[in-house]
């Protein structure tokens, strides 16, 4: 048993026929290729699959695919201008060495992102406990923290 | 000359990392990114209890499921001829008998041994339809007691893990006999002594552990996917169990692996049976891994039960420790299972300080759980946290000021050799407590307390001072390889898993070749490239082990480079420098991507020459074991503890670390960060609980294991101390260990001397609310007694 569902994805629009038990992850991974997006834990704690969903960051292992019909759906593929620059909060966490393997990163800068659009003035401590849904294991979320702070600066100044 | 020559991208400079880009794109490509085109998918059946005869295995109803392709167990795995892994490691104990080794199977056929042990493989299809199979596997088990801790293992008459073993004992390794110690003891003015648990954690790399096996039926080849911290490794492993050691059947490839910590560095079971399902089959076979799979079957890391005894003379100086370990090595007998505690903690068991007599016992228990082996830090964690927590005990007993008593017992001249053999080249390990005590405020700590208590906060600080040793394997292989259109390759078998070794490889070609930054480049991840003999990164050992290959093989271009250019320039060798990059010679000069174009055109050489300037160098460590390098430290937290809650706020963490010569700030900082994290985690919130009947695991997914996140870490400051090492020629001393070795220390010293006012001396990691909460209570009731 398949069901359809259409959406867009990182501006393009996309459908296809999938089982209906295929998550949201699954579906940007295995359907479209989009492998940016990461599965690291089995119970919606990590964080490594975050997505934004019709602006809103959200754990993409946590809503199936045909949940989303008609959504607007952004990857971390879709974040960089199309001629390759760097999005304001990918370069922050290249400049403060917000990464080392590299496998939480993407669902990090989504978060990121997030973060800045609610609470552009988030200190430290704040920023903080926003990571809460984000496990990192290589960095200790010294660098992320500061990549962060540094990222939501750089997005305030571009809105401006 | 280059416009990015110059220091901005010299060893010593914070140079951001050039493999970013890719990965904060999502172009990463990890494992589970690798599809092949027509691939069937694999699902695990894991054993259900922890330990039983295994009588038998159905896969009828699950092989009549829809798309089902196979089932196999490791009954097929020994009818098709699979080889066993073999503990690799041969210690002995006082008498010269050899420990207790074992011959896995990836799949057992006669008893489970651990529950989550993978005894089945169902492939079909698609995954959905693989795990759906996997469901109707029958398993017939014959239950056996579980034996769960270290001291459940040696009770008498515990069930035998491994029937040829009876007593559960892997190994009792000494030293010496215990004599030396028990003289020192009796002239002691005091003995201090403690007692406590090393706790069992998981290192929990953020990509599950998952394999693709492409078997080229043509060729005869197996192609493997598959996360690693150097593949060579488990190249060799797949290539003797499956294909009768001939390795040039079996290539494996990782291009991106999302964190090591020491447990990618081994071959799994899991790999292995994906291997053979995808030869058995002569198609391509895909494993996810999830996390609750990953939880269950990594390799852990620590659980200890340790015993220490210092003798003192009346000043506090040492004149004696006696250590007694008891390891829970787990249900196989892994590579470093026993090892660990034994050389990998052993080699540094006195920590920095000036141990005139040992006495060192481990003993390596199997229990019914998953082997423990190499986590990060591997054995000096275990062995820095009990020397040091007894250390400032003694200091407190004895009414020494615990900087003091540390000043007091630190080893002092070098090279300084151990009771366990080994050397000790550097270090100042005065130099580095002060800067960390310089680093947070040491002095002013009392002020900050009553502040604390005016909000009805227990306020504590606590130190401690750490070494380890690293460099791992005493041999690595670099080759460096000029492109046609001038590039630099490193081809290499050490392998970045978040070091950053593109970025600091970069760093050291650009200051010992003058080549561009961006015009070197890193080949990894492929044993079809990476040279025979490359062990992999692990041990913190690539700073020391890949970069002194890589300066060697530098050294010969450029002496190489000398001989073409005096050649062309028409002057004797010994008169062209190498500077910047560039060969100079009379009124010439000319680049070395130049001479390495000259070098392919025999036209151009000097008579006799050997075309090329590419160059494989092996380095070995010439000493071996010994002249590794010795990371230190010293690692100094404060906390704030509610009383009335348990909760524990970690208000600030300084770390001086001395990680001799630093070659990229940024990177090294990473390290220690990260180190650190994982440190706090085990003393804070990290704990892999099984039930101690059952043996079944209790903290098998993210929402009952502990992972420390972002809000439990202050704004940590972390200062370098450095001293050089002597042991090699840059000077570089491992920074991947020292994180984990000192933070667990420090931060249990500083809940405890928080509490110490309310009568608290002890308390168990990891120090959750509930633990601190208890302890309180039990202390106020033996107040009140």
């Amino acid at each position: 048993m398949s069901t359809k569902v259409s959406m867009t994805v990182n501006g393009r629009k996309v459908s296809a026929d999938v089982e209906p038990r295929t998550l949201l992850v699954q579906y940007l991974r295995e359907h479209l290729g989009l492998t940016g997006t990461h599965v690291g834990c089995d119970t919606s704690q990590c964080g490594c699959c975050n997505i934004h969903l019709n602006g809103e960051a959200i754990k993409s292992c946590t809503i199936l695919a045909v949940q989303c019909e008609g959504a607007n759906v952004t990857t971390i593929e879709g974040l960089a201008s199309p001629d390759g620059e760097l999005h304001p909060m990918q370069k922050a966490f290249w400049e403060h060495h917000g990464l080392q393997c590299g496998f939480c990163t993407p669902g990090m800068v989504m978060v990121a992102c997030d973060i800045a659009r609610r609470k552009p003035d988030a200190d430290e401590q704040t920023i903080r406990h926003e990571l809460e849904g984000n496990i990192c294991r290589c960095t200790g979320y010294q660098h992320i923290v500061e990549a962060v702070h540094s990222g939501i600066q750089a997005m305030n100044q571009a809105k401006r | 000359m280059d416009s990015t020559f110059g220091e901005k991208f010299g060893i010593g400079q914070p140079v951001r990392r050039k493999e970013d880009q890719r990965l904060l794109k999502g172009g990463g490509k990890y494992t589970d990114d690798v599809s092949i085109p027509g691939q069937a998918h694999l699902a695990f059946v894991r054993a259900a209890v922890a330990h039983a005869r295994l009588k038998g295995i159905d896969g009828t109803a699950a092989l009549k499921g829809p798309g089902v392709l196979g089932v196999f167990s490791g009954k097929d795995m020994e009818a098709d001829g699979i080889g066993r892994v073999i503990t690799d490691a041969a210690l002995k104990d006082l008498s010269g008998k050899v420990m207790f080794r074992t011959k896995r199977l990836a799949m057992p056929v006669d008893k489970i041994r651990y529950a989550g042990e993978p005894i089945a493989v169902v492939v079909a299809e698609t995954a959905a339809q693989a795990r759906d199979a996997a469901e109707l596997v029958q398993v017939d088990y014959e239950e056996l007691p579980a034996v769960v801790t270290a001291r459940q293992g040696l009770a008498k008459g515990a069930p035998a893990i491994h029937d040829e073993q009876p007593d559960n004992l892997c190994l009792h390794y000494e030293n010496a006999t215990s004599e030396a110690y028990d003289a020192a003891a009796k002239q002691a003015a005091r003995i201090a002594s403690i007692e406590l648990v090393n706790n069992r954690v998981i290192p929990v790399p953020m990509e599950p552990k998952c394999c693709v096996a492409d078997m080229d039926t043509k060729s005869g080849r197996l192609t493997f996917y598959a996360p690693t911290q150097g593949g060579r490794r488990v190249q060799g492993a797949v290539a003797e169990m499956l294909f009768g050691g001939d390795g040039d059947k079996v290539r494996h490839v990782s291009d991106n692996t999302g964190g090591g910590f020491g447990t990618r560095s081994k071959i799994y079971p899991e790999i292995l049976a994906t291997c053979y399902a995808a030869k058995k089959l002569g198609r391509a076979v895909k494993w996810s891994g999830d996390r609750s799979e990953t939880m269950v079957s990594d390799l852990h890391g620590r659980d200890q039960v340790d015993r220490a005894e210092l003798a003192l003379d009346a000043n506090g100086k040492i004149l004696g420790y006696k250590v007694e370990m008891l390891a829970n090595i787990g249900a196989w007998v892994t590579e470093n299972g026993a090892r660990l505690p034994i050389d990998g903690g052993g080699r540094i068991v006195g920590g920095l300080y000036d141990i005139p007599v040992l006495y060192f016992s481990c003993k390596a228990v199997m229990t019914n759980t998953v082997p423990t082996d190499t986590y990060r830090g591997a054995g000096r964690p275990e062995a820095n946290f009990l020397i040091d927590r007894l250390v400032e005990k003694a200091a407190r007993e004895m009414g020494i000021d615990i900087r003091e008593m540390r000043k007091r017992n630190y080893i002092t001249s070098f090279p300084y050799r151990t009771q366990m053999g080994l050397t000790i080249d550097s270090g100042n390990f005065a130099k580095c407590q002060d800067e960390a005590c310089k680093t947070i405020g040491w002095d002013d700590f009392p002020a900050r307390r009553k502040q604390s208590e005016a909000r009805g906060r227990l306020r504590g600080i606590g130190m401690t001072s750490f070494i380890e040793g690293s460099g791992g394997r005493p041999e690595e292989t670099m080759r460096l390889r000029f492109e046609k259109d001038g590039k630099l390759s490193v081809i290499c078998g050490t392998f970045s898993h978040g070091q950053g070794h593109a970025t600091v490889y970069s760093q050291l070609l650009h200051d010992k070749l003058g080549m561009p930054f961006d015009a070197v480049s890193l080949i990894q991840g492929d044993t079809d490239t990476a040279p025979e003999g490359a062990a992999g990164t692990f041990g913190s050992r690539s700073s020391q082990m890949g970069s002194m290959a890589i300066i060697g093989a530098a050294n010969i271009i450029v002496e190489k480079g000398k001989k073409i250019a005096g050649h062309l320039l028409q002057a004797p060798p010994t008169e062209v420098k190498f500077e910047g990059g560039n060969f100079v010679a009379r009124a010439g000069s000319i680049s070395i991507t130049e001479i390495a174009k000259a070098a392919h055109d025999p036209a151009k050489l000097p008579e006799g020459m050997e075309p090329g300037l590419d160059e494989t160098f092996v380095y070995k460590r010439a000493n071996g074991r010994d002249d590794m390098n010795y990371p230190n430290g010293c690692h100094i937290c404060e906390v704030e503890v509610d009383p009335e809650t348990g909760h524990i706020e970690i208000l600030d963490f300084a770390a001086a670390d001395d990680c001799g010569f630093v070659l990229n700030p940024l990177i090294v900082h990473g390290q220690v960060h990260g180190g650190i994290a994982q440190g706090i985690g085990q003393a804070l919130t990290e704990y892999l609980v099984y039930d101690e009947e059952t043996g079944q695991l209790l903290t098998g997914t993210f929402m009952d294991y502990g992972m420390p996140r972002a809000h439990h870490f202050p704004d940590m400051k972390a200062v370098f101390s450095p001293t050089m090492s002597t042991n090699n020629d840059l000077g570089v001393k491992g920074a991947g260990e020292a994180g984990a070795c000192g933070a667990p220390t420090a931060f249990v010293h500083a809940v405890l001397d928080a509490l110490r006012p309310l009568g608290v001396e002890h308390i168990e990691m990891p120090l959750t609310p509930n633990r601190v909460w208890q302890a309180i209570q039990a202390a106020k009731r033996k107040g009140a007694a």
